[in-house]
């Protein structure tokens, strides 16, 4: 299912791949480590301070901070008839980081650092097997509305 | 633990060789390194090898590279930490002859970059980063080093003119050196006026892929005294530390934690500060790098990376020359090999034997190596006789 997950998938195999369907159905989910609370984004299964291996989905609601993005020109294979694109990292308010593509309410031209951003679930409607992925839009943007 | 020195070095000529395998090119810096070093085979007692293995059609490559350069059955193996692979092997044989295993090791860096089709070249691209949550959106090396020169300008004001400025101090001193692959003068205007590549990054802050080999003897400071060398250049500080893969676990976007933690280590097992260093070779992989490495060094504070290529500090007569090799950018960068040239480098520099572009009495230098963005760095403190 993880395979969903990204236009090009390296990793179809995780223990976090529910993250996959969770994001299909319009939820951003982190992880909650079952031992210690410690919570994750990117979600992991195995927690990094207490040891854990019981972890559950927790949703994230998607709000960040724009860190830092680049527009890339020279792509990679499988990327090649999207360029230019870009890219940015948010930091969630929720905790952790997050890298995604620029949505259609956020262009390049206007985007700075420190600029708030809403992260939002998306299906590539474009390919004819299921793939999801996110991106950063406008604060306010939600699912429904892209 | 035994003071380790180099005593030999050697290097292929940095470019496109499509006249030869990786182990042809290993052979040539093992020759040259030899004939430098002074000795015969029959002393090297074992060898470390430090390539990235993607790139070969060949697989398990030091099997193929002891056989060749005539030196089974004596140990070999590979070491891999992404571009900094030849500093890793270096590491090892020091650990090897610091340990009191062997006396007289061989490190090999070599790789053969051209040996891949455009489209492998591009697949490759592809997993640079994190695969599980961030290849999944396209992201490239270029672009790594993009965001972290983007969060540089943000956060002090660097300009796309320094980063350049860069480009054109290493082409300048590349222009000298007969082993780099681009032997030619820029200007910022023609850096600025390249394409774009991932902004702000373009053509002229990126260093370009090559082939190529080079070779260093080590010696333990008994064996190289038995054997009547008085020309040694010793590791007298070995720094090395790692950093996340993933962007998104980084604490910083404008520097790598790696690099300052490895350069502590280095300064303080060699007694130095950072203004003892008379020269240095980093790794300059996008033309942020080497401001960052200016940074993370202690050559100037943080933030005054930019204000310290405009000063000219970085050039012979400036508080601290670096890459006078042409670094990545101009003498090209075959990943496994260029920790064990910039090692070649310093040892030169340090012997008065770079010509035109010498530092004057140079008797302390350093190596800076990374892996990947940051994952690995390899900082090494060199000090002549």
């Amino acid at each position: 299912m993880f395979a969903w997950f990204g236009l090009v998938s390296f990793c179809p195999h995780t223990k976090v791949a529910g993250f996959a369907q969770h994001l299909k159905d319009g939820r951003l989910m982190g992880s909650r480590c079952d031992a210690c609370g410690r919570v994750s984004f990117p979600p992991r299964a195995d927690c990094p301070d207490c040891r854990g291996a019981e972890f559950t989905f927790t949703e994230y609601g998607g709000a960040g901070t724009v860190v830092t993005y680049t527009r890339i020109a020279a792509a990679p294979a499988g990327f090649e008839g999207r360029t230019p694109f870009t890219i940015g990292v948010v930091d969630l308010d929720e905790g952790g980081r997050l890298l995604a593509w620029c949505g259609e309410t956020l262009p390049e031209a206007g985007l700075q650092i420190g600029q708030r951003v809403q992260v939002v679930p998306r299906l590539f409607e474009d390919c004819e097997e299921i793939k999801v992925h996110y991106t950063l839009e406008a604060p306010g943007t939600t699912w429904a509305k892209v | 633990m035994a003071r380790v020195g180099i005593i030999g070095c050697g290097q292929t000529a940095f470019g496109r060789r499509s006249d030869a395998t990786v182990q042809e090119l290993a052979f040539e810096a093992w020759r040259a390194a030899l004939a430098d070093a002074g000795v015969e085979p029959d002393v090297v007692e074992a060898t470390v090898v430090g390539s990235v293995p993607e790139y070969h059609k060949q697989r398990s490559l030091p099997g193929v590279i002891q056989e060749y350069l005539n030196l089974n059955p004596r140990p070999v193996w590979l070491t891999e930490a992404a571009c900094a692979s030849g500093s890793a092997a270096l590491r090892t044989a020091w650990l090897e002859i610091a340990a009191g295993v062997h006396d007289v090791v061989a490190v090999i860096g070599c790789q053969k970059m051209t040996e891949l089709e455009t489209a492998e070249i591009l697949a490759l691209m592809g997993r640079v980063g994190d695969v599980q949550w961030e290849s999944g959106f396209g992201t490239t090396f270029p672009g790594y080093y993009a965001m972290f020169a983007r969060r540089h300008m943000h956060e002090f004001g660097t300009t796309s003119d320094q980063l350049a400025a860069v480009a054109v101090k290493n082409h300048h001193y590349g222009a000298a050196n007969p082993k780099a692959m681009f032997r030619k003068e820029i200007t910022v205007a023609k850096a600025r006026a390249s394409e774009e590549v991932s902004a702000p990054l373009s053509v002229y802050d990126c260093c370009a892929n090559a082939d190529g080999a080079a070779c260093v003897i080590l010696a333990g400071e008994r064996a190289a005294r038995a054997m009547g060398k008085d020309r040694v250049v010793w590791l007298d500080g070995m720094g090395c530390a790692s950093d996340s893969m993933s962007v998104l676990r980084r604490t910083d976007l404008t520097g790598l934690p790696s690099a300052r933690a490895a350069a502590a280590q280095a300064y303080a097992m060699a007694g130095v500060t950072a203004k003892d260093i008379q020269v240095a070779d980093v790794h300059d992989c996008f033309t942020i790098a080497e401001i960052m490495a200016y940074e993370d060094l202690g050559f100037c504070g943080r933030g005054e990376g930019g204000p310290f290529i405009d000063a000219r500090g970085s050039y012979i007569g400036g508080a601290h020359p670096v890459n006078l090799d042409g670094g990545l950018k101009a003498k090209g960068h075959p990943i496994g090999a260029t920790g064990v040239s910039m090692t070649c480098e310093i040892v030169s520099q340090l012997r008065g034997e770079c010509g035109p572009r010498q530092v004057p009495g140079a008797s302390v230098g350093l190596t800076h190596n990374v892996g990947g963005i940051g994952q690995y760095c390899f900082v090494n403190v060199l000090r002549r006789d």
